[in-house]
């Protein structure tokens, strides 16, 4: 055995463990849970029935699949009425319908988008809900 | 044969995944036990490989070289095909890491018509593994931001590059595409050309397949029948801070995702993949080419017990004299 190459080895083993380690220690000791969306709006605590366009499993993962589907359907074919699985009529609009009950956009879009380092185009033309 | 073996593998780790999550809901077996498993298999796999090549004696320089060797000072060397130094050495290892700088000079010899021998470039298999392996590792660094709280800056502006192009509001990512046409061509290129086709093996198709299934499995995901993503962080970090806790509603496409990515890892230092580490190990690039000007003594050399012929003649001299044998030196 070469013993003076082996330092290389041990390095290049350190090294590597170290890297990969890096979520390891960057993360220790922090809580790990995901933010809640908040539902407390003057609107929704209004309802009598708390439900969304579409089941809330569905929104959750699908949400933004279902807001560019309704701009392809409201810009390119000019429909403004999306009937939903349940048979409930909603208007097709991000600022008047979704944003009509979810008025707190800090607390139920940014929370989790900022936990996810995602950043959606959304308010590069639509406005928020600046509260009733 | 070799083919099917392997589909057959990945296809019944899909299976078994999948009847696991949906049917018997083992969330927390595929959600927390088997990536601890995994983590452990991997680091202490790659861990022993390395040092158990680390062992092996290298007591000579065996350098490959493709250039003038360093000689006299008005000779020209060639400073990265025939290093000298450490450094050379170093930055040879680098463009072959970085760049498969070998392969890059990959030749491909034909038999033509009269006879004549041609050889020609051949780029594809470079470009391919190329392609691949960057992709594959800026892919794997974009999922840092699953593993990371709060994400750094880094993470995100490399995302953000990757994520240049976009289709229907969504970043359609390079790397995702990249990676998906480099591994079909690198399964079409075993599958096609007869002479790599009759030298693949189980063991070169199983990676390929595991990698083809965990992209086709993420691309889904990411563009098709998403999965609740928050969950899967929440996943991730409750891992990371050894306070796993599997949150509901996950669906199932992530655990086959999961599960096919913990396959590799735990499949990987004992399978070809682990040349990760080994082409930091190869002699025939790590060395400096440096036999004339330092002499390499083999390192296990122990002193050799000799009889020289003055102390054999000292021995046996009378003997040697009576027997009319002559000797260098009388009494």
């Amino acid at each position: 055995m070469r013993v003076p190459d082996f330092k290389y080895i041990l390095i290049g083993v350190g090294a590597f463990i170290f890297l990969f380690s890096f979520p390891f220690w960057y993360n220790a000791g922090r809580a790990a849970t995901a933010p809640a969306p908040d539902l407390n709006t003057p609107t929704i605590n209004e309802l009598e029935i708390k439900e969304c366009v579409e089941p809330t499993d569905f929104m959750r993962a699908n949400h933004m699949r279902l807001l560019n589907e309704w701009r392809d359907r409201v810009v390119r074919q000019g429909e403004r009425v999306y009937v939903s699985t349940s048979g409930k009529e909603y208007i097709m609009s991000l600022q008047n319908t979704c944003l009509a009950c979810h008025s707190n956009k800090a607390q139920f879009c940014d929370e989790c988008h900022n936990y996810l380092r995602v950043t959606p185009d959304c308010w590069s033309c639509h406005l928020e809900s600046k509260g009733k | 044969m070799g083919v099917i073996f392997s589909l057959g593998i990945v296809l019944a780790l899909v299976l078994v995944v999948t009847v696991g999550v949906e049917v018997l809901k083992l969330d927390f077996f595929f959600g927390v036990v088997v990536p601890y498993v995994t983590l452990a298999t991997f680091l202490g796999g790659m861990v022993y490989r390395i040092m158990h090549w680390g062992r092996s004696p290298v007591p000579f320089r065996i350098p490959t070289t493709g250039g003038q060797q360093k000689s006299l000072p008005w000779i020209k060397p060639s400073f990265l095909d025939n290093p000298s130094t450490a450094l050379g050495a170093a930055a040879r290892v680098a463009s072959e890491v970085l760049l498969f700088r070998s392969l890059l000079r990959n030749t491909k010899a034909e038999l033509r018509e009269g006879p004549r021998l041609t050889y020609h470039w051949e780029k594809w298999l470079w470009l391919g593994g190329l392609l691949f392996h960057w992709s594959f590792f800026i892919i794997l660094f974009r999922h840092l931001r699953y593993f990371t709280e709060p994400v750094p800056g880094w993470v995100s502006f490399l995302e953000g590059i990757d994520g240049f192009f976009r289709v229907s509001l969504r970043a359609v990512y390079i790397t995702d595409v990249l990676f998906l046409v480099a591994v079909t061509y690198l399964l079409l290129r075993r599958l096609i050309i007869p002479q790599v086709r009759y030298i693949s093996l189980p063991a070169d198709y199983t990676p390929l397949f595991l990698l083809l299934g965990i992209g086709i499995s993420g691309v889904l995901m990411r563009y098709f029948w998403s999965v609740d993503v928050a969950a899967v962080k929440e996943l991730a970090l409750g891992l990371i801070t050894f306070r796993p806790r599997v949150p509901e509603g996950i669906g199932v496409l992530f655990y086959i995702h999961f599960f096919l990515v913990c396959a590799l890892a735990a499949y990987f230092p004992f399978s070809k993949m682990v040349h990760m580490a080994g082409i930091f190990l190869s002699p025939t690039r790590n060395l400096p080419n440096n036999s004339r000007a330092v002499r390499h003594i083999n390192p296990w050399n122990y002193p050799v017990k000799v009889h020289t012929y003055e102390e054999y003649e000292e021995e046996f001299r009378e003997k040697m004299k009576m027997a009319g044998i002559p000797v260098e030196k009388e009494g």
